[in-house]
């Protein structure tokens, strides 16, 4: 049973993804969509309180984590070096990228000089970036997603809406489905055991027979020259271990400088990830060993826009992310959209700053105003990144990128130009109160209230009421009292 | 420029553009977060063993001499009656009753005929209840603990420490060996973030704690 996996479906990719708002109404009419996703978020969010409540140092961990991060990226060009020298003097080789294209024509050529036509996948966020599956399809390579969820992305020719949990938008019967469909299993229950088993049967063989593995990475050790992959179901080891050849694609931004680190990642990304105190399996290796593992081990040094990054002394921090997840599921916009709104395989608060980075600000500039500024994010982040600081980094440089006659920008000079003057000031209160009063409408109790504004306004009135101006201002009413000295009565 | 030179610079130059005095990087102090153990013997041991049932591990006790007699009835209650050992288990160990298959480098078909797996292991992690296992004798290549659908892990007492910084220290001197972190059985929250024991590797993991002076 070797059938083609995957299926024409509209990749994320935020260069023709649709601005947020649009794509966010379109989840919002979702209510199936919208319980999967709440359900969910509340189960881990509920897991990570209570393992992360358990650790009496966990914000020493945190700032040692946020310090090991800083360090790295203050030397990233020595650390690749090093991680370099010690996995080629392993056995390993290193390939670098520069962007996506670039990336996945080197993992294709590995592929096709290993002979390879099949290839067994582990979750990887960096390979849906790049959009790998699809150009090994094209050339015909066929590709078998090994992880739970992504193998039910891959058989229900979705995408991915969550870094850690990719299918967390599906809930059990709609799995099920799936499955009874793709596995062609018309008598598969709904319990998430039978449909565990049934996962387990469909890639035993795959993992068994194919003799070719990509991975992405959680960290490389520049000490080292180590690979460390985290996972819970054992389909990574199967792919780090039974095939000949194994092909990791990592972002350069997921260096560590020493093996020591390592001992706080693995505190901070379970606990974090999944509200485990440990996830069932984590994997280190170094090049090749022999009798262990694949004889061939590559890894591809994806940049893709990220050295770039390292330039704006305020945003970079992005960089720091080690894609527990976290902040997607406390972030009340994210709980409510889901992830496809974002148009990006990274979603959510890190998607946010993430995603238009990595487009060079030119596409995705909607995704900085999708936050509520709230802060759950940063106060969840494991390595402290300040996400709703650099979110209102971006929306400045989104401001200072477009024209200075866009609309809002023009509104905004007026503003300031009425602000300087008292008189200009008096004059514009007296032009809104004269230009309000035919919108106010009476609610039964009498109150005034405008739910229509026109034009570019009318995006405050889309979601709520506003308050007509009142007759009177308080400096008319300071003007107006019968005896100053003796003050109001 | 190759795509290396182009990264390296790329990085360089963004490096040297950067102001980095808003978020100055802290001095390398040593860290503040825990590291050494405070608990006795027994109780490290009572966490281990709490940890590991929470997620779903069978833990048993045992003395060095009843080890034999222990390890039979451990597979046993499994029925496994046909089980791999990496090189490096001492004959001691093993009971007569068990058909014992030495790994002889096996491909995974072969491996995946045996109805269990018995290693030891380089260290455990109470804190977190984590076995680690690395390429040493005893414990043999990653795929020997892997592909077997039961796992017995065998422990001495004198193995155990609290936390993953511990951990740390003892596995730096032999961090370039594959190393692979165990945390209970094999399982998934990728179903409504509800965590399933058993998807691809080892469904059943016992742990053996063998009692040391």
């Amino acid at each position: 049973m070797t059938q083609p996996l995957v299926r024409i479906s509209h990749a994320l990719d935020p260069v023709t993804a649709p601005p947020f708002p649009t794509a966010a109404a379109t989840s919002l009419k979702d209510q199936q969509l919208r319980n999967n996703v709440r359900h969910a978020t509340n189960v881990i969010q509920a897991k990570r309180a209570r393992v992360v409540g358990e650790m009496p140092d966990w914000q020493a961990l945190r700032t040692a984590g946020e310090a090991i991060r800083r360090r790295t990226m203050q030397r990233l060009d020595q650390y690749l070096e090093q991680f370099e020298t010690n996995f080629t003097r392993a056995g390993g080789t290193v390939h670098w990228a520069t962007n996506a294209a670039e990336a996945r024509a080197i993992a294709l050529s590995l592929l096709q000089a290993a002979g390879a036509t099949e290839v067994i996948k582990i979750k990887s966020m960096t390979t849906e970036e790049i959009q790998l599956n699809p150009s090994l399809e094209a050339a015909g390579i066929l590709t078998y997603e090994t992880d739970l969820a992504e193998l039910i992305i891959q058989l229900g020719c979705d995408q991915p809406s969550h870094i850690v949990v990719p299918a967390l938008h599906k809930n059990r019967h709609q799995i099920r489905e799936i499955f009874r469909r793709e596995m062609n299993l018309p008598d598969i229950g709904d319990t998430p055991q039978a449909l565990a088993d049934a996962a387990r049967t469909f890639l035993r063989e795959k993992f068994l027979r194919v003799s070719a593995a990509v991975s992405g990475a959680n960290f490389l050790i520049a000490e080292t020259g180590s690979i460390c992959i985290i996972e819970s179901e054992g389909n990574g080891r199967m792919c780090l271990t039974l095939p000949d050849t194994l092909i990791t694609i990592a972002g350069i931004d997921k260096v560590l400088p020493r093996f020591q680190d390592l001992e706080v990642m693995l505190q901070l990304v379970p606990r974090s990830a999944t509200g485990e105190r440990m996830n069932p399996y984590n994997s280190l290796w170094t090049g090749a060993t022999p009798g262990d593992g694949p004889r061939n081990n590559h890894v591809i040094l994806l940049d893709n826009g990220r050295s770039a990054m390292l330039a704006d002394s305020e945003s970079r921090q992005t960089l720091h992310c080690i894609r527990c997840g976290a902040c997607q599921n406390a972030c009340p916009v994210y709980r409510q959209t889901g992830g496809h709104a974002y148009g990006s395989v990274y979603a959510g608060p890190i998607g946010a700053i993430l995603t238009p980075q990595l487009q060079q600000m030119h596409h995705a500039e909607s995704l900085p105003y999708a936050s509520s500024l709230c802060g759950a994010c940063y106060e969840v982040c494991p390595v402290k990144i300040n996400i709703p600081e650099v979110l209102i980094h971006l929306r400045n440089k989104i401001v200072q990128q477009n024209s200075p006659y866009a609309p809002e920008a023009l509104a905004m000079k007026l503003m300031s130009h009425t602000f300087l003057s008292e008189r200009r000031f008096r004059a514009a209160q007296r032009l809104g109160r004269f230009a309000m009063s035919p919108l106010a409408r009476k609610d039964p109790h009498n109150q005034r209230w405008i739910s229509w504004l026109p034009g570019l306004l009318g995006g405050w009135t889309q979601s709520r009421d506003l308050q007509p101006m009142p007759s009177q201002t308080f400096r008319d009413w300071f003007a107006s009292r019968p005896n100053p000295s003796q003050g109001p009565t | 420029m190759t795509s290396r030179e182009a990264i390296l610079e790329s990085i360089r130059t963004a490096n040297a553009t950067a102001t980095t005095a808003a978020h100055p990087t802290p001095p390398e102090a040593s860290p503040t977060y825990l590291h050494e153990s405070t608990l006795t013997q027994e109780a490290l041991l009572h966490l281990l063993t709490g940890r590991l049932i929470d997620y779903d591990a069978r833990v048993l006790r045992t003395t060095a001499e009843n080890l034999a007699s222990t390890i039979a009835e451990a597979l046993e209650a499994r029925n496994a009656r046909n089980v791999l050992i990496p090189p490096g288990i001492p004959s001691a160990w093993l009971p007569e009753t068990i058909h014992f298959t030495e790994d002889n480098n096996q491909t995974p078909p072969e491996l995946n005929t045996f109805d269990g797996v018995l290693t030891t292991a380089t260290l455990a992690i109470a804190q977190t209840g984590t076995i680690v296992l690395q390429n040493a004798p005893g414990q043999g290549r990653r795929a020997v603990s892997l592909v077997p659908d039961y796992h017995l892990c065998l422990l001495r007492t004198s193995q155990v420490v609290e936390t993953v910084p511990e951990a740390f220290a003892l596995l730096a001197p032999t961090a370039h060996l594959p190393t692979t972190f165990i945390s209970g059985p094999s399982a998934t929250a990728d179903i409504e973030m509800t965590r399933i024991k058993g998807v691809h590797g080892p469904r059943t993991l016992d742990v053996l704690l063998i009692e040391t002076a």
